[in-house]
């Protein structure tokens, strides 16, 4: 399958292994979602793949290993959208959507008409137009959210590595971004996504990988990958089945 | 007024101020020349004790003012991108000191007396060093906490050389030109100094404005820049490098000048907006004019000698300091009290 590859991926700081020969395929089109206990190694995995931290084994994209592909060719291949929402100056957001040009743009000050018109669809990809122009440090956690997001398509890169882009988000922010991300595999990007919500995350992506103490513990459909005996043993929860409009709803119940 | 339209006018504005008191520095002394009279001795026309003012003093005095002050400014603005705090200074990685200990012990030891290109080769040196130093001692994967720190324990070990040296100095003439020399000053500087400090402030301009498209990636953090293409590790190097080369060499000709870094970012973000790429260039303009406007100061405030332009400067800059805290202060409680 060409796509990404991740073979014997292993990471070790400070003696301790965070990650143990992890391995999967993903392919372009894909919703990927990354999901585990905390302290899984679920940021280690998609920082590893990012080029963010060393690692012993293999990351190719269509057959070729990342490792002897150059920075700038990498942060045009991936786009990394981190963890919570780290703004240094109030910028306006629509100024920190164009760093998301970086990897095409030397300058960042003289955009091309391809620049403006990735930073303008990827505006309106998150339905960003009306606060583009608002420093992005006065905007809300939903708009910053979504800004952050913008600035993350606007690299238009074929692979979205998002870590829990919908963390202390609101329902109807949650639903709009994972909306946004599931449109970017449909256009055929692959995503991978952590999410902790795995129902919400359930809606929309194609396959789950859970990570379990820095290995794979399953991987496949939701239904699948997360079954009862997974949730007791990797989550450490029982779970209930609800059938709701013809489909059935698995929810976390109680702790083991 | 946007961004964009507000680089212009501020670039204008600055730049008009700039050329005003570029000749306003050519006029005001205590030799007082009409415009056209300082116009003519400019081109070696007129009086020859006018062209001798004009040629020989006031113009590399002049020229000295603008391009350090637009050193100044670029090192602040390229310091304040690259740790993400509009409160660092340019003394945060110990340079500056370092040039001044560096020109007080070629004072001290007297070569400075027999050789006058000593002291700022003396200084320019030891800003180099300091440097080397930093990188060694803050290791080579330094974060900002740590390279702070490393900066911190090097600028209070130059401060303490220069202590020792002023407690060492051989005679009281000594002492007193030490004392004088850290005060800052451009009186009695010539073509000499600024084809010796210049080569090393243009080199660091063109390190310092190469960064600006990294600096305002970092503006969503080390893992965007990084996974953007930005190499942090040389973006390090250079901005120190940067800033040591023109800080240092600026500190070798004019002695300690203090907040024209902090304070000229400051004068032109509310024009150009934070993007620490947009800041770069109008601040350098300002730190030119804000330059020029002290050294002419100096000269005209009435005082029993020349007032030092690092005193000046520090007398400004201060309550513009403290005016910066409290304005963050203020910012960091609306910010804990408003919505999320």
């Amino acid at each position: 399958m060409m796509g990404l590859l991740v073979k014997d991926l292993g990471v070790t700081l400070g003696g301790k292994t965070l990650l143990g020969d992890v391995g999967f395929e993903a392919r372009a089109g894909e919703f990927l979602a990354i999901v585990g206990p905390n302290g899984a190694g679920k940021t280690t995995l998609l920082k590893a793949i990012a080029g963010l931290l060393s690692y012993r084994g293999q990351v190719a994209w269509q057959g070729e290993d990342l490792a002897s592909a150059t920075v700038s060719a990498r942060a045009r291949l991936i786009s990394y959208l981190p963890q919570g929402h780290t703004i240094h100056w109030p910028i306006t957001a629509r100024e920190a959507v164009t760093i998301g040009r970086a990897p095409h743009s030397s300058s960042l000050t003289r955009l091309s008409p391809e620049d403006n018109m990735a930073i303008d669809q990827a505006i309106d990809a998150v339905d960003a137009g009306a606060f583009a122009h608002r420093p992005v440090t006065e905007l809300s956690g939903g708009e910053k959210a979504r800004i952050m997001l913008a600035r993350a398509l606007a690299v238009n890169a074929p692979m979205l590595l998002a870590d829990e882009p919908v963390a202390a988000l609101d329902p109807a922010h949650q639903l709009s971004v994972m909306r946004v991300l599931g449109e970017q595999a449909r256009h055929g990007r692959l995503i991978i996504c952590i999410s902790h919500d795995l129902l919400l995350a359930s809606r929309f992506a194609d396959r789950f990988l859970v990570l379990d103490k820095g290995q794979i513990a399953a991987i496949g459909s939701y239904a699948d990958a997360l079954t009862q005996e997974i949730y007791a043993r990797v989550f450490g929860v029982t779970t209930r089945r609800f059938e709701s409009e013809g489909e059935t709803v698995t929810m976390p119940w109680a702790s083991v | 007024m946007t961004a964009r339209t507000g680089m212009p006018c501020i670039a204008a504005f600055f730049g008009i101020a700039v050329a005003a008191l570029f000749l306003g520095s050519l006029l005001i002394g205590p030799v007082a020349l009409d415009p056209l009279t300082a116009l003519k001795a400019l081109f070696g026309s007129g009086d020859d004790i006018d062209v001798l003012i004009v040629q020989e003093l006031r113009l590399p005095r002049a020229l000295l003012a603008a391009v350090i002050g637009a050193t100044l400014a670029l090192s602040g603005s390229a310091l304040q991108g690259y740790v993400r705090n509009p409160l660092a200074a340019p003394s945060v990685f110990g340079a500056p000191s370092a040039a001044a200990f560096g020109a007080v012990f070629a004072i001290a030891v007297g070569v400075a007396d027999v050789q006058s290109f000593a002291l700022p080769v003396s200084a320019i040196l030891m800003a180099l060093l300091s440097v080397g130093a930093l990188l060694i001692l803050a290791g080579p994967s330094a974060n900002m906490l740590t390279l702070l720190l490393a900066g911190l324990a090097l600028s209070s070990l130059a401060s303490a050389a220069v202590s020792l040296a002023l407690n060492l100095a051989p005679n009281p003439y000594a002492a007193l030109e030490i004392a004088f020399w850290l005060l800052g000053s451009l009186e009695d500087r010539s073509f000499h100094h600024l084809l010796l400090a210049g080569p090393f402030i243009f080199a660091s301009w063109l390190l310092l404005l190469a960064i600006r498209g990294p600096l305002r990636i970092l503006t969503l953090g080390d893992d965007v820049a990084r996974t953007s293409g930005v190499n942090i590790a040389r973006l390090r190097l250079i901005t120190i490098f940067g800033v040591a080369l023109g800080v240092g060499s600026s500190v070798a000709v004019s002695g300690v000048i203090g907040f024209i870094g902090l304070i000229t970012p400051h004068l032109v973000r509310p024009f150009v907006g934070y993007d620490p790429a947009r800041v770069h260039l109008p601040a350098m303009l300002a730190g030119a004019a804000l330059l020029l406007a002290a050294d002419i100061a100096t000269r005209l405030i009435p005082s029993t000698g020349e007032i030092r332009i690092g005193v000046l400067t520090s007398l400004i800059g201060v309550p513009f300091f403290i005016w910066l805290v409290v304005k963050h202060r203020n910012r960091n409680l609306l910010q804990s009290s408003g919505p999320a």
